[in-house]
């Protein structure tokens, strides 16, 4: 097992100024596996998202404590970039954020940024990527018009095939599904069961039913702590801590 | 059961709500009469003084005939010259203030320093360009004196509106694009420079019509009595249509005969200005049709 460990963490803390958000949250992520992030709102589960490809460091006056370990490489070392770490760990936001572009634009814009510039290679991902979102069929045709006009599934569909064109290690989800309808929720849902045999999914999400649904692995967040960790299936059935099995069921949160 | 609403408090409310409509309506319809009827008033006054020969001749007889020529070129070139100093180090700013810096206090008091700046009167523009440019910097009395002095004086408003554009652009977009490994000068180059510019072109059309207008600033910085040369190069003294008008209006010894020529003038100015408002606010209107989201 523990060759396939992607991501680990060890002992993180993390702090908003002098809020502390996570406390001594270790974690092993195992590759070609989902790994989903359940708890009650303002439990840290997004914080600890964010930390994986460094968003956090977007907002000011943050302070991490620990290690985070990608491959076995702290990403919060001085000497790494987080350029390059964001370019191999992606992420999806919970509500569709397409760029004003092109459907194509969308898709090429990190890849082209990134150095990738022959048109045939381009397009090539496009298709590539469209196709790994089950997107290409609905918008092959109308690749030229604005991202804006596709509906609110499509765009988040959209959003996943332009973090795939940029060939990530981990893709990070946060809450994908919270701002869809059922309907394009079961397709995104379907989606990550086929993508995790090429990325490593870690998918934050309110809905228990989901993480049940799509997950390999489960942790259980409260208060900033990590709760329980442990195969999907073992959580939702025999909990071994009374916490996880009280939210689980209902009870609190 | 459940308790009716009475009659009368409804009626009320409504009057209450038609009353203060009609306030606002009345203010927006004095605001329109104020500018409409100044804007009737010039071209009453002015339309009989326009030719052909007042626009693309020079001032003849002391300035009591002939045209007024030189004077919408200098103010031409002062206000493109303000203009390409402001723009450019205004957006900067802008992008320094709202992407770059740590909010904090030294932030704030940039900030306030920026917004004293657009209180600042315009004469103590004019009297700081006169001492930097003109005497301490020795470009004298000049083109480009003038519109490094025009140039501060608007870079307070395209501040304040490049501001404002950077920060109505979703932080979304900015998440998306670091997200995909984007560097955070890419990120604001390619997503929200373009997605702020109708904005920023906002905040220009004001500085322009500011620009144009103003007298204070270039009367010892660039503005000359008369002349009937053009420019050839930065450091040629200029007429300029504000304070041509200044000159006409107060400091001549035939005023009276010359009124038709000021009025005159002050059209080409007022349309100048409005013309270039109206360009500007084409070119945002087509960009904002473009971009949505």
């Amino acid at each position: 097992m523990e060759d396939k460990v992607i991501i680990r963490t060890k002992h993180v803390n993390f702090y908003y100024g002098a809020f502390k958000a996570l406390t001594d949250i270790t974690m092993d992520f195992r590759s070609n596996e989902v790994t989903a992030l359940i708890g009650p709102s303002g439990c840290g589960k997004s914080t600890l998202l964010r930390l994986l490809n460094r968003m956090n460091d977007l907002i000011d006056g943050t302070r991490v404590e620990g290690q985070v370990l990608f491959e076995g490489i702290d990403i919060y070392d001085p000497k790494v970039d987080p350029v390059d770490i964001r370019r191999r760990i992606g992420m999806v936001f919970q509500k569709p954020n397409p760029f004003p572009k092109s459907i194509f634009n969308n898709i090429t814009y990190g890849p082209a940024l990134a150095g990738m510039k022959s048109k045939s290679d381009l397009e090539a991902l496009v298709e590539w990527s469209l196709k790994q979102a089950v997107l290409w069929d609905e918008v092959k045709d109308i690749l030229g018009q604005s991202a804006m006009m596709l509906s609110g599934g499509q765009q988040q569909r959209l959003c996943i095939a332009r973090a795939l064109a940029m060939k990530p290690d981990v893709l990070l989800m946060d809450e994908p599904t919270s701002a869809l309808d059922p309907i394009s929720t079961a397709k995104i849902e379907e989606l990550i069961q086929d993508l995790k045999k090429q990325v490593t999914i870690i998918i934050v999400t309110h809905n228990m039913q989901q993480a049940a649904r799509v997950s390999d692995r489960t942790g259980f967040f409260y208060l900033g702590k990590l709760i329980e960790y442990d195969v999907t299936e073992t959580i939702f059935t025999r909990p071994n801590v009374k916490h996880t099995e009280d939210y689980i069921t209902g009870r609190f949160g | 059961m459940q308790t009716a609403i009475p009659q009368r408090s409804v009626r009320w409310r409504y009057l209450k709500q038609g009353l203060f409509f009609a306030v606002v309506r009345l203010s927006a319809a004095l605001i329109a009469l104020a500018l409409g009827g100044l804007i009737v008033y010039i071209v009453l006054h002015g339309w009989e003084a326009i030719s052909w020969e007042f626009l693309t001749e020079p001032p003849r007889d002391s300035m009591t005939k002939g045209g007024i020529m030189p004077a919408i070129v200098g103010t031409f070139y002062l206000t493109l010259g303000a203009i390409s100093v402001a723009l450019p180090l205004g957006i900067v700013s802008a992008i320094y203030l709202s992407e770059y810096a740590k909010q904090g206090p030294l932030v704030r008091i940039i900030r306030i320093g920026v917004n004293c700046l657009a209180g600042v009167p315009s004469i103590v523009f004019g009297l700081f360009g006169l001492g930097l440019f003109v005497v301490f910097l020795q470009f004298g009395s000049c083109i480009l004196s003038g519109a490094l002095t025009l140039g501060f004086l608007i870079l307070p408003t395209i501040i304040g509106a490049s501001e404002e554009a950077l920060k109505a652009v979703p932080a979304t977009f900015r998440e998306a694009s670091l997200a995909l490994g984007v560097s955070k000068w890419q990120t604001i180059y390619r997503i929200v420079l373009p997605n702020a510019l109708p904005g920023i072109l906002t905040g220009s059309i004001l500085g322009i019509g500011r620009a144009a207008g103003e007298t204070a600033p270039i009367m010892f910085t660039a503005a000359a009595f008369y002349t009937v040369k053009l420019p050839t190069s930065v450091f040629d003294e200029v007429m300029a249509l504000p304070f041509h008008i200044y000159v006409l209006a107060t400091a001549g010894t035939r005023i009276e005969e010359t009124r038709a020529i000021q009025y005159g003038t002050v059209l080409v100015l007022v349309a100048l200005v409005l013309g270039v408002d109206l360009i500007a606010i084409l070119i945002r209107s087509y960009i904002r049709k473009k971009k949505r989201w």
